[in-house]
């Protein structure tokens, strides 16, 4: 390239322009897609929070400046929902990522069957969500659940519990659910780092005399950070937006305890009708999420040299 | 020696029954419930094993003129809209997705990076955040209930996914092959058709069943944008159901493994690219 484009300069340059001319070619359908049903809704949702009306067409909408944030953040069960948000988002992605790794490394440790176990963790994250919320619906069930009958089978509950409708089981049952459904994927990603570390650092360090665990914590674990950091990340972003397994399970209840900020914003978008609450929502969530993908490209696609 | 290493192996083995019991056991359930009649299903004590199993709950979705009661018939119909849309998101979405991705990772050109980043950074907006401009411009199109919104709106997940999946396809493409065909006088279109794309043919597969799942498993456009027994996506349909008693529940847990076993089947069969896809960014959720 360096030699010959001095040479020929006026044919490279040509080339050049054709392939910037083809590039923009290729890239403009999908361009064209993202910007109707991305960036466009984006920034209509951000001028219809300025607006008060109810949801739909051709409604009246009055102009009411940053009203509907102030009424957003002056109400208690935005602030109730941002907590349980985190709440739900941190408590999932801690269990599954502590699990996932134990898995892992239960896999990685290669006991008999280590490859059925591995072949059986797509099937819970391959699950519909929807499906895996119907089927965790009805193992909760307070009438003819198989946790009920699982725990008076083995004597340890008495009388069948409405486990749903307890208001502060609802919550971690939930969780349990998406530990269930997502636990694999965390899982599986390890596994495969696991399966690419070199060997010699541990097997040195052991003939040093480290044990399992202070080779795990020195050893292991620093050098899957990157693969740990693609599940937490992915993981994060994901339960944040969690929304149809609540919609399932329990449609937020009971008492509003597994109400998350996408279900408020649902909420306030759809069946009760408020437009502007429900825009305004939307757009905190658009900035939010945006500025969270940012952080994941960064690590994901850090220059070669850093890593 | 052999006392040793049977020491050591049983208890790990012990530790994996635990984790097969946490997976196994809501997916056996639901399977034997799904085999169940109505009477035993709701029977007190409950019975792991159906009492008298029967495939009348499969058999009422896959014949629905047979059924008698609108539950299977709905699902028959939901399957069938599911794998329409399914499908053809992950054909347009993996066309104008690969074009965009060749020139993304192949061809230097002002702003390439810049529009990679935003394009993989949109992927992350919850559909929720996106849903009113949707909804108020379906609705002034009449596009409500049919198909095609479903189809054009899964592009906003399907398509961001579809490039950043390519884009680290076609980056292992060795660039000394696309030389070759460039001294051989091949256009760069040429180059795309003839060179890269038959080489990265497991790099489409693998991003086709990645679309298709994210687009079987989707629920929230489909919630806002369908309510309509013929427009209804499998999910939908599935979460209707869910919260009445008195409809038959063993017909839906039938309906549920049906919902279920495209996506598994799929995900099992290509097994060894789901990890690679994964660690690519491939975030199914």
């Amino acid at each position: 390239m360096t030699a010959n484009s001095q040479n020929l300069p006026r044919k490279q340059l040509s080339l050049r322009q054709q392939d910037r001319r083809t590039a923009w070619l290729l890239v403009l359908p999908a361009l064209a897609v993202i910007l109707g049903v991305t960036l466009w809704p984006i920034i209509y949702t951000f001028i219809l929070s300025f607006f008060q009306a109810p949801t739909g067409i051709n409604q009246v909408r009055t102009f009411v400046g940053l009203g509907n944030y102030l009424e957003m953040v002056k109400d208690p069960t935005f602030w109730e929902t941002i907590g349980r948000t985190m709440y739900f988002t941190v408590a999932s992605v801690g269990v599954e990522m502590i699990l996932g790794m134990a898995v892992a490394l239960l896999i990685h440790s290669h006991p008999w069957g280590w490859k059925f176990l591995r072949f059986s963790l797509i099937i819970p994250w391959a699950m519909p969500t929807i499906v895996n919320g119907a089927m965790w619906r009805w193992i909760y069930s307070a009438d003819f659940g198989a946790l009920n009958g699982l725990l008076s089978q083995l004597g340890l509950i008495k009388h069948y519990i409405p486990w749903l409708s307890l208001p502060n089981l609802a919550m971690p049952l939930v969780i349990l659910a998406d530990v269930w459904h997502m636990m694999p994927f965390v899982a599986l990603i390890l596994q495969a780092a696991l399966a690419t570390l070199p060997v010699e650092l541990d097997e040195a360090a052991a003939v040093d005399g480290a044990n399992a665990f202070q080779r795990f914590l020195k050893i292991t674990l620093p050098l899957l950070r990157p693969a740990i950091l693609v599940a937490l990340i992915a993981r994060t972003v994901d339960a944040f937006r969690v929304f149809d397994i609540v919609y399932v399970l329990t449609n937020g209840g009971p008492a509003n305890k597994t109400l998350t900020i996408t279900f408020l914003t649902y909420l306030n978008s759809f069946p009760w009708g408020k437009q502007g609450i429900g825009a305004s929502l939307s757009f905190l969530i658009s900035i939010f999420t945006i500025s969270m993908a940012l952080l994941f490209i960064r690590f994901l696609y850090r220059p070669e040299e850093n890593q | 020696m052999k006392t040793r290493k049977l020491l050591r192996k049983l208890p790990l083995f012990l530790l994996t029954l635990p984790v097969l019991f946490f997976i196994y056991f809501p997916i056996l359930w639901l399977f034997s419930a799904s085999l169940s009649n109505q009477v035993d299903l709701f029977a007190l004590p409950m019975h792991w094993i159906p009492l008298h199993p029967t495939l009348k709950n499969y058999l009422d979705i896959i014949f629905p003129s047979l059924a008698s009661n609108s539950v299977p018939r709905t699902f028959a119909v939901a399957l069938l809209n599911s794998l329409k849309i399914a499908s053809a998101v992950t054909i347009i979405s993996l066309v104008i997705g690969s074009m965009a991705a060749y020139a993304l990772a192949r061809i230097p050109f002002k702003y390439s990076r810049g529009i990679l980043l935003g394009i993989i950074a949109t992927r992350m907006i919850p559909e929720v955040s996106l849903i009113l401009p949707l909804f108020i411009i379906a609705s002034s199109l009449q596009l409500i209930n049919k198909p095609i919104i479903l189809i054009v709106t899964y592009m906003s997940f399907a398509l961001p996914f579809a490039i950043w999946m390519m884009v680290a396809f076609f980056q292992t493409v060795p660039v000394e092959l696309e030389d070759a065909a460039r001294i051989d006088g091949c256009s760069r279109l040429g180059i795309l058709f003839r060179v890269v794309i038959p080489i990265s043919v497991p790099g489409l597969v693998s991003t086709a069943m990645f679309i298709f799942l994210l687009a079987w498993d989707e629920f929230f456009y489909a919630l806002i944008f369908t309510s309509t027994l013929a427009s209804k996506t499998a999910p939908v349909a599935l979460s209707e159901f869910v919260g009445r008693y008195a409809i038959n529940i063993n017909g839906m847990m039938a309906g549920g493994i049906l919902a279920a076993l495209p996506p598994v089947i799929l995900a099992l069969a290509f097994q060894r690219y789901i990890v690679k896809g994964m660690t690519s960014g491939a975030v199914k959720g």
